[in-house]
């Protein structure tokens, strides 16, 4: 097992090196000048001497080695003595935004808290809903729940969330009146009225997210329990006369976990992909909207970095779904 | 591969010198002139209630975005001062957005671009999906590094970088191809290179399965080249779950593009798709909330059609479910 999980993390860092490259250089390659957004006034002498400051001018493979040791050695020094104390930190230049004029750790300190309670509270509710929906939907297959419950799924995972979340805000924010269509990120909760405050701002983007990742577990855990329900190991659990809530939820459900908790793992990172959407939805002021305005102000720093946060967490979960896998499955551990 | 399953019967019904009992023994209800095995795939097909659901609006959303504006014949740019910000009327049955441009011949015309981009974008990543699937697995030596290659672009964070190549990228397009074409030009190929590899990791577990058939060896053993092994016997093989993917692709292909557009970082506001209508009618949500669900129907059942056509295809395509 040691040396499967070893096999995994040494393929892993290759593979993380390319793909920061290639963002590295996508954004690099590009025509957008960092000082475009500067006034008119300023000579061009002066432009160019602020491009010599941002490091612009550098040869491509040395601007990536300097970024690189940036991202992978003082930054993670920085956030440890942000949240520790210790005086771990070098003295040495930060990535520093383009727009803000502040390091970009702390841009991202500061944003993901919001998207990782969205994210995080929505992918528990889709869990949550998905694998008693998946479980019985096999169960009685063919039966009314079963083709309610693969028709919502179907339509939960056709209706893109842009929609949901428009369709929510108009019923539920404009004619009902129930929900703010904005989520307010500098409430904070003291007492009960302020927590139901909060539960009202977090229920519609929590709904809109946990509804479209629920359609897809619920689809993987019904396809998995199918599966295992005609294996012989159930006829045989069934003769030996255990009860039927045994035999389903012991032997069928346990073994069809295997590829669900996969595919639950496998899914995090695109959760916090199609998060950017629901960010812009509901205006939560998270790492997704933060990605949006460097775009469109042309601030390269943040983009790669966020860019490569997310590249990381794919690279990441991948593995976790895969030594899980290893885990789980005996078979798959092939040392 | 799951065609070769009919092959078989196609020799049977070919030689007509063989004597009608024997013919009979093997397979009693071939009487009739041979028949095509895509009108079985038509038979299971038929009888999925959801496929056939989806391809009836799918045709009926082909038609609204190609026939309708000749029957539809306001200009979708035409500006109706006197209508801005109406509900449904007689003049607009979908009414009029804040310049007062009609919503039915602007959905039209949205669709027209939206469904393009879709057909495009998916034709793309089939074409190099196969391509690389078929190379990888028919040829040892460039397994390794296409299949390394496919696991990179899977690792790839895609919104994301999406986002920041269109932004980009996008005013060089322009400039290259006008406005409008080259922004097209620009979502379909980023949309077709990022949504390959599915298609081809699943054409390259069909062709290493086909490799180690018989009639491989056969076509091999008589001198056949590597170039006319692919097109002759290995494509026309692993057309069903090609087929399947590319209703996934459509369907993919058109949520990302409206994806981006929603972002506000796809078509632009004059020449606009279902994405973009439904961005712009974000902004007038207080006043007229009717305008975003259009767009958003439109996105959405096109979407689920393609899904259901996708699932009715690989039930009708897998010969252990067809004919029960």
């Amino acid at each position: 097992m040691l040396t499967y999980t070893i096999r995994r993390l040494v393929l892993a860092i290759p593979t993380l090196l390319f793909i920061s490259f290639i963002i590295f250089l996508i954004v690099k390659l590009s025509p957008s000048d960092p000082t475009a957004g500067l006034p008119l006034t300023i000579p061009p002498e002066v432009r160019e001497q602020i491009r010599e400051s941002l490091g612009v001018n550098d040869p491509v493979l040395l601007q990536y080695f300097k970024w690189l040791r940036l991202m992978v050695w003082d930054e993670p020094l920085h956030l440890l003595e942000n949240w520790t104390g210790w005086n771990v930190a070098p003295d040495g230049p930060r990535i520093i935004s383009y727009q803000t004029r502040s390091p970009v750790m702390d841009l991202i300190v500061q944003r993901m808290p919001q998207t990782l309670w969205v994210v995080g509270t929505s992918y528990i509710v889709g869990i949550l809903i998905a694998l008693p929906i998946g479980i019985i939907s096999a169960y009685r297959q063919y039966s009314v729940f079963d083709q309610i419950g693969t028709f919502v799924s179907m339509l939960g995972f056709s209706v893109p969330t842009f929609f949901t979340g428009v369709l929510f805000i108009v019923i539920f924010a404009v004619n009902l009146g129930w929900f703010p269509s904005v989520y307010d990120t500098t409430h904070e909760v003291t007492d009960w009225d302020s927590f139901i405050v909060q539960l009202k701002q977090i229920i519609m983007p929590v709904m809109v997210l946990g509804l479209y990742n629920a359609s897809q577990i619920s689809r993987f855990m019904r396809a998995s329990m199918l599966d295992n329900l005609n294996q012989d190991y159930v006829r045989t659990a069934r003769a030996k006369g255990l009860s039927e809530r045994a035999v389903v939820l012991v032997h069928v459900l346990r073994n069809s976990m295997i590829p669900v908790v996969t595919v639950i793992a496998l899914n995090v990172p695109a959760v916090f992909g199609g998060a950017i959407i629901t960010e812009q939805v509901f205006k939560v002021n998270g790492i997704g909207q933060l990605l949006i305005i460097a775009i469109q102000g042309g601030d390269v720093p943040v983009v790669q970095t966020v860019s490569v946060i997310f590249a990381v967490l794919i690279v990441l979960f991948n593995l976790i779904a895969d030594v899980l896998y290893g885990i789980l499955d005996p078979r798959i551990r092939y040392d | 591969m799951t065609d070769s399953a009919d092959r078989p019967t196609q020799p049977l019904q070919s030689s007509g010198a063989t004597p009608a009992g024997s013919a009979t023994v093997m397979e009693p209800q071939i009487t009739g002139p041979s028949r095509n095995q895509w009108w079985d795939v038509w038979d299971q097909f038929k009888s999925h209630k959801g496929a056939l659901f989806g391809l009836g609006f799918f045709i009926f959303a082909l038609l609204f975005v190609t026939v309708g504006p000749l029957i539809w014949t306001i200009d979708p740019t035409f500006i109706d001062v006197r209508a801005r910000n109406t509900g449904p009327t007689l003049a607009h049955p979908l009414g009029a957005d804040q310049l007062g441009r009609d919503t039915l011949a602007r959905m039209m015309m949205g669709g027209q671009t939206s469904i393009a981009v879709g057909l495009t974008a998916m034709l793309l990543a089939l074409v190099l999906g196969t391509f690389i699937g078929v190379i990888a697995g028919y040829f040892k030596r460039m397994d390794g590094p296409l299949m390394r290659l496919t696991d990179l672009f899977l690792a790839l964070p895609l919104l994301p970088l999406l986002l920041v190549i269109i932004m980009l990228f996008r005013d060089q397009l322009r400039a290259a191809f006008g406005p409008e074409g080259g922004i097209f030009v620009l979502i379909v190929v980023v949309i077709g290179v990022t949504s390959w590899m599915q298609t081809a990791r699943v054409v390259r577990g069909d062709v290493l399965a086909l490799k180690e058939r018989e009639f491989v060896l056969a076509a091999r053993s008589i001198g056949t080249p590597a170039s006319m092994m692919i097109l002759r016997h290995i494509l026309p093989n692993v057309m069903s779950p090609i087929m399947v993917s590319a209703t996934l692709g459509i369907a993919n292909a058109i949520i990302t593009e409206s994806a981006l557009s929603f972002l506000g970082l796809g078509f632009p506001s004059d020449f606009p798709t279902w994405g973009r209508l439904l961005f712009d009618a974000t902004e007038w949500l207080q006043r007229n909330p009717e305008r975003v669900i259009w767009p958003g129907l439109a996105i959405s059942l096109t979407v689920l059609s393609v899904n259901y056509i996708g699932d009715g295809l690989r039930d009708a395509l897998d010969p252990r479910i067809r004919g029960r």
